[in-house]
């Protein structure tokens, strides 16, 4: 990229809608309110197929534009069929691409055009706790480590700031550092 | 019966003395209450090792400097109410103390201040009872088991009146990181949640911080000018201590004085306190928000001293290679947990519809658009950076009343 062809960051985010919202629902805390939603049909072993299409917010139902349909299994060496990934691997999911979504908006914000953003998620997992092989030892994640690869018209200290603020204000990074209330019914 | 005045200023702290100078500067006759005595806050309700965050030159009041031995000293609090009264004798402040205001309605002529001793009809009100009247403890303190005991800084004197035993100290901001420090000297394992802070060093480049703050103009930033105010209004304040040695206090510090660090307490289940995960980002935003502070000090040196030496960086926070995640307060290791979660205005008594949904006063540096003559003073980031201490005062308190007095002469 040359300066003088766009001196203006684009990385493809409508900031200026998203700080419009803002500044709207500070004064309409309940269109704030989101509700969002997936269902999961068993359908033979470990193998689950889930769909997700519609959520509530901004005061009213929403759809995504198509129905998204995912496929969570187990690999052959949990004697498996492989039909999807693991369900703690959509967690990894939902974590890069909520922090990749934070760098982007944040680089938009502070007018800082990125030209690729990489990072790879491992979570490291004891399974004898789910195979209840040792009390001891936590069904989930002992921790999550995410490296980012970024190259951007941005000085070192301006990346790395990048990538704080968008752990600050991602929902899957505290989804996943702080507890949340979960109930689970049958119905 | 009632007392007519044409002004009354709500508090005698520094910034009702301050508001009460300049009124009298405009000849306005004005009476200032205060519930108990002229600067009660610091004479009653701090810890006994408390010192102020300002170096003793920048503690100087209108037409009151710091005139002491120690310049580059931190005022105990005792200290800082033997100045706040000695400018209340020198100002001449109408001061009316043990007179507690118990409400503030509207009058067709402008307002109804009722108190412990009596009741005052005024055309104007400057509410200068402080910004930290009450402590600010999460919900989640109600869930903690009857066993352990639970102290505020406003419960808190010294060590000694803690039981033996571990204290969860939770919050690290000024309050948080000096009594961590002092609980862990004590001989007191300690354990601290971290929330999201603000580091700065004592001193940078051999001359206090607050110089710097000064001197650089960040310190003269207008709210107006602020991205995003609100936020810079409930920053927590900075990891700083005064004493005599002028020693940093930062997490650093706490590490190496054998406190535990572990993340922002989330929740409290079944008698277990769970913290974040999350505490090393906060360690990064901290770490580089006071590089960036810093940068603007090394620029503003070098173009205004001429000093381009960079100075001295305070080494990063250093991250634990694990944080413990929950704590079993049930265990009977944790005797105490001292909540040191911030501090809230108390408005109980303002019967003038003019508080946000956080129970905030909305103003416009000080002047409350909503209701004509109602005004305030001593509060963050009210018109500068530098409301937030003592030394703001003076400018604030001047435009305010100059607001004030405009607003009597009906213009």
């Amino acid at each position: 990229m040359t300066a003088t062809q766009n001196p203006v960051a684009d990385n493809g985010v409508n900031v200026q809608a998203l700080l419009e919202a803002r500044t709207a629902l500070i004064g309409a805390p309940e269109a704030a309110q989101f509700t969002w939603r997936a269902t999961s049909s068993w359908q033979n072993g470990v193998h689950s197929q889930i769909k997700v299409q519609n959520f509530f917010g901004l005061g009213e139902e929403q759809n995504h534009k198509a129905e998204h349909v995912f496929d969570a299994d187990h690999p052959a060496v949990f004697a498996a069929e492989d039909n999807g990934i693991t369900p703690i691997e959509f967690l990894l999911v939902g974590l890069a691409s909520c922090l990749s979504a934070g760098v982007a908006s944040v680089a938009q914000n502070r007018g800082i055009q990125l030209r690729s953003v990489e990072s790879s998620v491992e979570g490291h997992h004891d399974i004898r706790g789910i195979l209840g092989a040792d009390s001891d030892v936590r069904n989930g994640f002992n921790d999550i480590t995410v490296s980012f690869k970024i190259d951007a018209d941005a000085s070192p200290e301006e990346i790395e700031a990048l990538v704080a603020q968008s752990q600050k204000r991602s929902a899957v990074f505290d989804a996943l550092t702080n507890p949340t209330d979960v109930t689970v019914e049958v119905v | 019966m009632s007392e007519h005045v044409t002004a009354v200023v709500i508090g005698a702290g520094h910034a009702g003395l301050a508001a009460s100078h300049f009124l009298s500067l405009h000849s306005i006759d004005h009476v200032v209450l205060e519930r108990g005595e002229v600067a009660n806050s610091w004479r009653h309700e701090r810890w006994d090792s408390l010192r102020l965050l300002t170096p003793n030159w920048l503690t100087g009041l209108p037409g009151h400097p710091y005139d002491g031995a120690d310049p580059d000293g931190y005022l105990t609090s005792d200290g800082v109410a033997d100045h706040i009264a000695s400018f209340a004798v020198r100002s001449g402040a109408p001061v009316r103390t043990g007179c507690e205001v118990a409400s503030v309605r509207r009058t067709p002529e402008g307002y109804a201040v009722g108190t412990s001793a009596g009741r005052y009809l005024c055309r104007a009100v400057v509410i200068a009872s402080g910004a930290c009247n009450l402590p600010a403890v999460p919900a989640a303190a109600a869930a903690l088991p009857g066993s352990v005991e639970q102290l505020t800084p406003f419960d808190y004197r010294t060590p000694d009146q803690l039981p033996e035993g571990a204290v969860l100290v939770v919050g690290a901001s000024a309050t948080g990181v000096q009594l961590a420090a002092e609980l862990t000297r004590s001989g007191r394992p300690v354990t601290v949640a971290v929330g999201e802070h603000v580091r700065l060093p004592r001193v940078y480049r051999g001359r206090d911080v607050l110089w710097w703050m000064l001197s650089s103009g960040v310190w003269d930033e207008r709210y107006d000018e602020i991205d995003d105010l609100s936020r810079a209004r409930s920053l927590p304040s900075p990891q700083l201590v005064g004493t005599p040695e002028r020693a940093s206090l930062d997490l650093n510090t706490l590490t190496a004085e054998g406190v535990e660090l572990v993340g922002r307490l989330a929740a409290v289940r079944d008698g277990r306190v769970l913290f974040s995960g999350g505490l090393r980002n906060l360690f990064t935003l901290a770490d580089l928000k006071q590089q960036r502070l810093l940068d603007t000090f090394d620029t503003w040196a070098a173009t205004a001293l001429g000093e381009v030496e960079p100075g001295e960086r305070p080494e990063p926070t250093r991250r634990p290679s694990q944080t413990r995640l929950h704590l079993d307060l049930e265990s009977g290791e944790f005797r105490t947990v001292l909540w040191a979660t911030g501090y809230r205005p108390d408005y109980s008594w303002l019967q003038v519809p003019v508080l946000d949904a956080k129970g905030h006063l909305r103003h416009d540096g000080g002047v409350i658009l909503d209701s004509p003559g109602l005004y305030a003073l001593g509060l963050p980031v009210l018109r500068r950076r530098k409301s937030t201490f003592i030394h703001g005062i003076e400018d604030d308190a001047r435009e305010v009343i100059d607001s004030l007095v405009e607003f009597l002469a009906g213009r």
